[in-house]
């Protein structure tokens, strides 16, 4: 009996890979358009492996679920100085000039002064932390962001005991930010954050993303960062910290005081009048996603707000 | 080839086509991946606008054909009209496909909670008689007067996809207010154009009488 011998596949039958790499998009696109129901696909961004940040957790505050591509990161996102559409940001953002950058410091602060920023930034320790957005929308991402902890700055500047809260504002250049032509919302925008929530761990001054520079659109070269609440309380190209003894305007807060709160901690339990916050759209996903308390992050600031409404302080 | 030849064989396919191009253009788009990081929203987006367009193109074919008299644009109403319609159904799809996974119990009470879900769903429910009735069948059956009493409600229709527009945008209310701007000239036209004075051209009979023969 002849043993049998594997056919030799003739090269015409191998199938090219641009061919069969275009075939899976194709699927990918089509299960998406509901043609194919199996639906937790991620949905059609091809990525290079070298345009993905490393996986993984390093540090003790980084979560180790998949990163956001840089292009995700860099094209999407809300930053009203430069349009309303999300694509404006990375559109209209080329023309304005992060450097040189001053920063002034004022209010209940043992010195005021304003500060160039790499003079604010000389002796602070720059790390990555992998944290996850969340959106007020109802989308997400996981962004390896650049920067130090708003704690260490904020010892630093010695503030006294009267200050109770930190407020920021936004650069006012409405010759390089357009959105600042028109009124939608109040410029500069500002925000502010209690002194407890402002020297917890969590909260970065973030510099850069991705291991790179802060890009424009991203709110370069300064921004802030609380990843336990809505991604709008990380107020962008900030040129002022000031503390303060009461609770500061918050722009959105002032454009529709029943829609956005100060605190804007992610919690599903309690809804945008216009929409559910229940669950969330990762970016690159099909499926959405339970939205958790804290945005994941309850264990380490839940304590924050020990016995506060969270309804009523929404 | 009579005009209404050239209507039928060559000007509506034309049309028809040209109709087919955002859509197609969008199909494009998405599987191109030129669309954002999150298309699904893009979608949803895109048809909801092209709804409120088909439905502007389709309100102003009446006040275009009275001021400029090209009676023949009448004969394009019902199809900008189905389109608006084809753009709305797809725009309600991807919200309960995209965004709500065909919860039917989650639907429903953001129907009934959210303001301008309710007024998008309102303005979508009303078109649907109105496509139903949309075949030439149904209007000899109809009647035409019954038939355009009934289509009347794509005015109302309309309001509420504006409104639904204005109530969902976060702070910038530029756009909806430009389709506001327009619903109101296009309305506006109608009402100007129902109670204006009769004009002078029909002279009463007696002076025609009484001229010398």
């Amino acid at each position: 009996m002849r043993s049998y011998r594997i056919p030799a596949i003739p090269s015409s039958e191998i199938t090219p890979e641009e061919t069969y790499v275009n075939r899976r998009q194709f699927i990918r696109a089509a299960a998406a358009m509901g043609i194919g129901m199996a639906a937790n696909h991620a949905l059609p961004s091809v990525v290079r492996a070298q345009d993905r940040w490393p996986q993984g957790k390093k540090g003790p505050y980084d979560t180790d679920e998949k990163v956001s591509t840089f292009q995700e990161i860099t094209t999407y996102n809300n930053f009203y100085e430069f349009g309303t559409d999300k694509a404006d940001p990375a559109k209209n953002s080329g023309a304005f000039k992060p450097k040189p950058w001053t920063v002034r410091v004022d209010g209940e602060v043992k010195k005021p002064a304003s500060y160039a920023l790499e003079d604010l930034l000389k002796g602070q320790t720059i790390e990555d932390r992998i944290y996850r957005f969340r959106c007020v929308e109802g989308w997400s991402m996981v962004i390896p962001w650049r920067g130090f902890q708003l704690s260490t700055l904020i010892k630093r500047l010695e503030p006294t005991s009267k200050a109770k809260y930190v407020a920021f504002e936004t650069v006012m250049r409405p010759a390089e930010m357009i959105g600042q032509r028109r009124p939608y919302l109040t410029w500069p925008y500002v925000e502010g954050l209690r002194m407890d929530e402002a020297m917890h761990p969590l909260t970065l001054m973030v510099t850069g993303l991705y291991g790179k520079e802060l890009p424009n659109q991203n709110g370069a070269p300064l921004r802030l960062i609380t990843p336990w609440k809505y991604g709008f309380k990380g107020i962008k190209s900030i040129v002022k910290i000031r503390f303060v003894e009461k609770e500061p305007p918050t722009t959105w807060n002032i454009a529709a005081p029943d829609e956005y709160g100060f605190y804007s901690n992610v919690n599903p339990d309690v809804d945008h009048p216009r929409w559910s916050q229940k669950s969330e759209r990762r970016i690159g996903e099909f499926l959405k996603r339970k939205t958790l308390p804290f945005n994941g992050y309850a264990d380490q600031v839940a304590h924050l707000y020990a016995g506060m409404d969270l309804k009523r302080n929404y | 080839m009579t005009q209404t030849q050239w209507i039928s064989r060559v000007f509506k396919p034309v049309v028809f086509l040209l109709c087919l191009l955002p859509l197609g253009l969008l199909v494009r788009n998405f599987l191109n991946e030129t669309l954002s990081v999150n298309p699904l929203d893009d979608i949803t987006d895109e048809t909801g606008t092209w709804t409120l367009r088909f439905l502007m193109i389709t309100l102003a074919i009446t006040p275009l054909r009275k001021m400029t008299g090209w009676n023949f644009l009448t004969r394009f109403r019902r199809m900008t009209g189905l389109f608006a319609f084809l753009h709305g159904s797809l725009h309600f799809f991807t919200y309960l496909y995209f965004d709500k996974f065909f919860e039917w119990g989650e639907i429903a009470a953001d129907i009934e909670k959210r303001r301008f879900i309710l007024v998008g769903f309102t303005a979508l429910s009303l078109m649907v008689p109105l496509a139903l009735t949309s075949w030439d069948r149904m209007i000899r059956w109809m009647g035409g007067k019954r038939w355009r009493m009934l289509h009347r409600l794509v005015y109302v229709s309309a309001i509420c996809g504006v409104i639904h527009y204005l109530w969902l945008v976060k702070a910038d209310t530029s756009r909806p207010l430009t389709y506001g701007a327009i619903l109101v000239f296009l309305l506006g036209f109608r009402l100007w154009d129902a109670f204006k004075p009769k004009p002078a051209t029909k002279k009463p009979l007696s002076t025609e009488t009484a001229r010398p023969a």
